[in-house]
């Protein structure tokens, strides 16, 4: 029951944070080679990125942003929000994106897992979030509904969003990694699941794709921490973009799927430095989740920016008031619709 | 993996602990042998069974030497139960829920008689109770999703982004273990793909969120009665009835929607077993039919059933409940009138039974 996808419908974007690609393309060459990618060069990196040859690809470095969304605005995409701009410019209907220090894993048997191929397949079968199957995505091989899964719900919804999970380094915050320095995430879990309805979860940007068509303007560059840094440990931009898309893919009637494909992630930073450094983020949290577990979307949004769109009003008025940080987010998600709204239908020219 | 253990190498697993031995019984049902504990024995044997005879109770039951074990035929359910036998089940394996009634311990076990050890990817036998005891004793994580499923799994944690005031997590009260092999499919199904077999073990224990319904199975599934066992009633249903196969099914929406308000958890995933006997499809179509329809009326029910905040014990949520379903599924059948006053009766039999549990309240409303 899956739809077919074409290559040509596929963005692979890579927000760059390190300027030296070469053994992350390298590795991942066999299986990006088929696809356009879309580089993005973290604006505050000074150095030239390395690139090997032979990808078809767009680079846009902080000039590119500058020119396609002006100077004052492309702020927002520094750091590991520099994707966000990858997503913005595209004109795909799928996107893959990951961040640059995740390579190839192995599953079970041995065999490197082909992340692109599961992404794909993951969005283009149905989720089914509406009630739970104990034997996980009945669409995959060997598997179905079981006993007592009502037929009216078996047809599934649309996917829009496909989460990826991580080997070795996994995607925990610094107070976690920091308890537990030798901790690497060693269990492969041969499962795809779709995340039931109305429950949120921590959506991690490391590993993830999604249909741009449907779902697009909600993945976003908001919330920014103060002591927002160059590590995964040092922010929740991502984590903040998640709880959106997870609320309006709930209340459109999307599906948001969890599990496979994982990739491989390298060791890189020191949590404990992190920890010294940006605890704000883990601080956040206990705000972010109730406040999002309480939104309720009105009927009269009917498309992703009137979502968005929503979200941010509510966040302004309930969480303005307790932390600019939260003002500020509101703001940042409304200029984002209407940034969305005007690139998102212009072509820009692609940088060198 | 596609085949079960062997006795020895379910003896080469087990290991001297036996966790919860004098607080746990093993409920099964069964209408002919018990074969299969054999298979069981080096991870079953310390603990005590409570054997629920199925049909006709003239019929003796052999059970392997070395159990230590209680049994109770239809004749022993009328005589302790007197008039209110009637909500038990005649017929169906949905007879099990007498086990729970009139066990003693804290935590119950229940399995079926053609499930065995089944072996994990690296060729080790499986030991389920010690898996469903490990899920008890942790807590679950209903208020959030954690991508890294189980984050009190070793070698897990939870991810970035899960709030620390969340991390506790609830007690739980329900594991609801898989099956290698014959997987749990419907008639249809069944029939759609007579062949198909589920090879896949995925390694993971979850917490399913709250909110969420989840088809129960009662296969393979351990609970802590004690938390929930007044709500484990798995309805009319075999001889007499319009309907089966839907006993553990019935039993799991009213446990989640009842854990979801008193603030409990449920856990699934892990622990496989070997499940053996594929049941004949046309057997199965005959008894599920009518439930695959009403299955459309009675999800939606249990999604909107909102219970009242007095409702802080699992009885008084499963009375209210009782009157629920009266009221709103009433309609589509008499046999929901029917089932609706079964659930009272088995309320007031279990309470009966469990005097001390009448007045215990964990104290949390959701």
């Amino acid at each position: 029951m899956s739809l077919s996808i074409k290559d040509h419908e596929i963005d692979i974007v890579i927000g760059a944070l390190r300027s030296d690609l070469t053994s992350f393309m390298s590795e991942w060459r066999p299986i990006f080679s088929r696809f356009h990618l879309i580089i993005v060069k973290d604006p505050d990196l000074k150095e030239e990125l390395k690139i090997p040859e032979g990808f078809n690809l767009d680079v846009y470095k902080k000039p590119d942003i500058d020119c396609v969304v002006g100077t004052s605005t492309s702020t927002i995409f520094s750091g590991y929000s520099c994707r966000y701009f990858g997503y913005l410019v595209s004109r795909k209907k799928y996107i893959i994106s990951m961040d640059d220090d995740c390579y190839l894993a192995k599953d079970n048997k041995g065999i490197l897992v082909d992340a692109v191929a599961q992404h794909i397949t993951k969005l283009t079968t149905p989720a089914t979030p509406f009630f739970f199957n104990t034997l996980y995505d009945p669409f995959t091989e060997g598997a179905d509904f079981v006993r007592g899964y009502p037929f009216s719900l078996r047809s599934g919804v649309q996917c829009a969003l496909s989460c990826g999970l991580w080997l070795n380094l996994a995607d925990y915050d610094a107070p976690t990694q920091a308890l537990k320095p030798e901790e690497r995430n060693s269990r492969y879990v041969d499962a795809v699941l779709t995340v039931p309805a109305r429950s949120l979860m921590p959506i991690s940007g490391i590993n993830i794709a999604f249909n741009r068509e449907v779902i697009g303007p909600a993945l976003l560059p908001s919330l920014r921490l103060g002591g927002e840094g160059k590590f995964r440990w040092e922010t929740m931009e991502d984590i903040w973009s998640g709880m959106c898309v997870k609320v309006a893919c709930d209340h459109l009637g999307l599906g948001v799927k969890t599990g496979m494909p994982y990739v491989w992630r390298n060791d890189r930073g020191d949590a404990i430095a992190s920890l010294r450094k940006e605890w704000e983020g883990v601080k956040l949290m206990e705000e972010v989740v109730p406040f999002f577990q309480s939104v309720r979307l009105p009927r009269e949004a009917t498309t992703t920016e009137d979502c968005v769109a929503e979200v941010a009003n509510v966040v302004k008025e309930q969480l303005g008031s307790k932390d600019p940080i939260f003002a500020r987010a509101a703001k940042a998600m409304v200029d984002w619709v209407m940034l969305w709204k005007s690139v998102g239908s212009s072509t820009s020219s692609p940088g060198a | 993996m596609n085949e079960p253990a062997t006795a020895i190498e379910a003896a080469v697993a087990a290991s001297p602990l036996h966790q919860l031995k004098d607080e746990l019984d093993i409920v099964i049902p069964t209408i002919r042998n018990l074969d299969f504990l054999e298979m069981w024995r080096p991870f079953l044997q310390p603990y005590h069974l409570i054997i629920v005879q199925d049909g006709d109770p003239s019929k003796t039951i052999k059970v392997p030497n070395g159990f230590d074990y209680e049994l109770y035929n239809r004749n022993d359910i009328k005589r302790i139960l007197g008039p209110k036998a009637s909500c038990i089940s005649f017929k169906d394996s949905a007879c099990r829920c007498f086990g729970y009634m009139v066990s003693k311990k804290k935590y119950i076990f229940t399995i079926d008689d053609d499930c065995f050890v089944a072996k994990d990817p690296s060729g080790k036998a499986i030991n389920a109770l010690e898996q469903h005891i490990k899920n008890l004793l942790s807590p679950s994580t209903p208020f959030f999703f954690n991508t890294l499923y189980d984050p009190f799994a070793e070698g897990a944690d939870f991810v970035r982004g899960y709030p620390f005031s969340l991390r506790e997590g609830v007690s739980t009260a329900v594991s609801h273990g898989l099956w290698l092999n014959i997987p749990d499919y419907d008639a249809p199904t069944q029939l759609v793909k007579p062949l198909e077999r589920n090879t896949r073990f995925v390694d993971a224990v979850l917490t399913i969120p709250k909110g969420t319904l989840f088809p129960m199975c009662g296969m393979n599934l351990a609970f802590d009665r004690q938390l929930i066992g007044p709500a484990m009633y798995f309805g009319l249903m075999g001889e007499g009835q319009p309907i089966g196969r839907y006993d553990d099914m019935w039993a799991g929406w009213c446990i989640k929607v009842i854990c979801d308000h008193l603030g409990l958890g449920v856990k699934t995933g892990l622990p496989y077993i070997y499940h053996s006997k594929a049941s004949n499809p046309f057997v199965n179509l005959r008894k599920e039919y009518k439930g695959i329809y009403w299955q459309e009326d009675i999800i939606p029910f249990f999604q909107q059933v909102v219970l009242p905040k007095d409702c802080t014990t699992v009885q008084k949520c499963y009375i209210e409940l009782a009157k629920q379903v009266k009221e709103k599924l009433g309609k589509i059948d008499p046999y929901f009138d029917k089932l609706a006053d079964a659930m009272v009766t088995w309320i007031q039999a279990w309470d009966g039974l469990n005097p001390t549990s009448a007045s215990f309240s964990n104290g949390k409303t959701g």
